[in-house]
């Protein structure tokens, strides 16, 4: 606003409204710093063309990536009590919490839909780190404790794509015990001989690494992505040294055994079909796969097979 | 020499008043000795007063008190034949967790919590009671091995959180905090937890996925330190009060929250004025716990923690 805006009458100022053109087009590479085309952004599946720093992503974007023909039903989460401490900081948690529903248009950090992966049903929990840093309180957590039961109902494989800084502090005690009910969630879909992949995005950090998304049968990270415990910072004031290069990346964790492999997003969807492929469906690779799904409700997809190698034990 | 927490002050002062009498030459004489009586008086009203309306940081402080009960005078005190087990049996022994078989009234159990220690040299041996991923994988093994032989499993959380540092997330920090959850919710046996004095983020619930969660009266179970969370959400380490009574981590604020299923009363003074007499009433309690177990078998005990668990803040509390 300057004295202009104030001066054009309105109609003049609707006519050069600048809400006609998208404000992003570009985007500037966090990594590189190299202003990147919305448009080639968007194709590239968000990763820089010229570093290949993997930005990060929102849940549809993610859903839209990962289902086949990016077609997905998103589903209603559980309604939780909002502000379950009346908590208190500079400012009010209820205040910040519709702050940041209103600006993102959604309910919490979390996002979970269903769909076709590699033409069979899958589950698929996304977290939105743009909102409240993707922390994990009582919505988060009943969401996961959602996607599992529906997952189990749809005899389909879970997968989760934690981007979180770790507990909502300002759920206090109730967001550390989310801990304790995710992992009754995944349990449940284990329990069930269902599959739970994990998805490393950047960042996984805190109470949300040290649950969930450290049990996943397997584990994906995307390159690049800060995964680990305690903040960096918190170690560095503990220890009183530098971190090493590269400390808590997706590819120290690969080599220290903590994750099973670190996959570009653009083969992460085929990496998925494949190992719920080989791990679960029991079918032939998915590229000879028929367009249409073959699995049906609770029916094996190859009736062939002994009913009791189905389900391998978990331990 | 006790020591003494600064909103004790009034009470040291006179505790001080009423030593200095006690040792004056004619200690004897009728005036002083009713003098004294009088003091004595006065201060255990005072710290009555004190304790009975103590704020959520100063029982932070109380919980983290240097002179209170910990693991070690818990086990000496209500474990017969305690028999110390080491080791992750994948990379080391983490001293910070003690962990073993022992008899609880007669009933053989397994015990393991944190231990803080009690002077510079037992602090350092037990890192402070933060444990690395190896405490963790240890707690994890304890668990497992007494669910396989039907063990009933009790745990006592005392700890700042787990240990940040570089080591410790190499090896995997998160992962066995998260299997040590894991194991604590998938056991078959009567698992009883009790934060005897600082429950500190996931560092305590890896020990405290129990039936039955106890807590001491003046301690504390949060998701972060009050400093931390100040420091995060206050910018400034120094607001670490406000950040006390907002993160709502006191055992009366936790058996509200239906995270806490009973409180065990301490000692006038806190846990720290007597140590025998807490250990004492931390074992009836742990009694009436197990009892209220008993006769459950693993399917209705496994069953029983996860609705506990889920059950957790569903009631708009």
């Amino acid at each position: 606003m300057n004295w202009l805006t104030n001066f054009v009458p309105p109609k003049i100022r609707a006519l050069v409204r600048k809400a006609d053109v998208p404000d992003n087009l570009w985007h500037k590479c966090p990594a590189c710093g190299q202003m990147l085309f919305h448009r080639e952004l968007e194709a590239n599946l968000h990763v820089c063309h010229h570093c290949g720093h993997h930005l990060r992503i929102g849940a549809r974007r993610r859903f839209a990536m990962l289902f086949d023909d990016a077609t997905y039903h998103e589903i209603e989460l559980p309604k939780t009590a909002a502000d379950p401490l009346k908590f208190r900081d500079v400012k009010r948690y209820s205040d910040r919490l519709r702050e940041a529903q209103g600006r993102h248009q959604a309910d919490d950090a979390i996002k979970v839909a269903h769909g076709r992966l590699g033409g069979a049903s899958a589950v698929v929990a996304c977290f939105e780190f743009d909102f409240m840093g993707g922390s994990m309180g009582v919505a988060v957590g009943e969401a996961l404790v959602a996607a599992a039961r529906l997952a189990v109902l749809q005899q389909a494989p879970l997968v989760v794509v934690p981007a979180s800084g770790g507990a909502r502090m300002q759920e206090g005690i109730l967001s550390l015990m989310q801990m304790a009910r995710t992992t009754i969630a995944i349990e449940e879909v284990r329990a069930a001989g269902l599959p739970y992949l994990v998805v490393l995005a950047d960042p996984t950090t805190g109470g949300v690494t040290a649950s969930f998304a450290m049990l996943g049968d397997i584990t994906v990270a995307e390159p690049g992505a800060v995964i680990g415990f305690a903040g960096a910072r918190v170690i560095e004031e503990t220890i009183r040294e530098k971190l090493p290069e590269g400390f808590q990346r997706a590819e120290y964790l690969l080599e220290h055994g903590m994750v099973d492999m670190v996959v570009p997003r653009r083969e992460l969807r085929q990496t998925l079909i494949r190992i719920l492929d080989l791990l679960h469906r029991r079918q032939p690779p998915a590229e000879v796969l028929p367009p249409q799904p073959v699995l049906v409700g609770k029916e094996p997809a190859m009736p062939a097979l002994p009913a009791a190698e189905d389900h391998p034990p978990e331990r | 020499m006790r020591s003494f927490l600064d909103f004790e002050q009034p009470i040291a002062e006179l505790e001080s008043k009423i030593e200095e009498l006690r040792h004056l030459p004619g200690a004897a004489d009728i005036n002083i000795a009713d003098e004294v009586s009088k003091l004595q008086a006065k201060a255990e009203r005072l710290l009555r007063q004190t304790y009975a309306k103590l704020t959520p940081w100063q029982k932070v402080l109380v919980a983290r008190h240097p002179d209170r009960p910990h693991l070690t005078d818990y086990l000496a005190g209500l474990i017969t034949d305690f028999t110390p087990l080491a080791g992750d049996r994948t990379f080391a022994e983490d001293r910070a967790i003690i962990g073993g078989l022992g008899r609880f009234r007669d009933t053989p159990v397994m015990v393991l919590g944190q231990e803080k220690g009690a002077d510079t040299e037992s602090r350092v041996r037990h890192n402070f009671g933060m444990a690395k991923p190896e405490g963790y994988r240890k707690a994890r093994r304890l668990m497992e091995l007494a669910d396989r032989f039907g063990l009933p499993i009790l745990t006592m959380v005392d700890t700042a959180g787990a240990y940040p540092g570089i080591g410790a997330e190499e090896r995997g920090q998160a992962e066995a905090i998260a299997r040590a959850i894991e194991a604590g919710l998938a056991v078959g046996v009567p698992f009883v937890s009790v934060i005897i004095g600082e429950g500190g983020s996931g560092g305590a619930i890896a020990l405290a996925t129990a039936n039955r969660v106890l807590m001491l009266e003046h301690a504390v179970y949060s998701v972060i330190s009050p400093e931390g969370c100040a420091s995060i959400l206050w910018r400034s380490g120094e607001h670490a009060q406000q950040a006390a009574e907002a993160l709502k981590l006191t055992a009366q604020d936790l058996l509200r929250l239906g995270v806490a299923d009973t409180i065990i009363p301490e000692p006038l003074g806190g846990a720290h004025r007597d140590h025998a007499a807490t250990v004492a009433t931390v074992g009836d309690a742990i009694a009436s716990a197990f009892s209220s177990l008993a006769g459950m078998d693993g399917a209705t005990l496994r069953l029983q923690r996860r609705e506990k668990f889920l059950a957790i803040g569903q009631n708009g509390a």
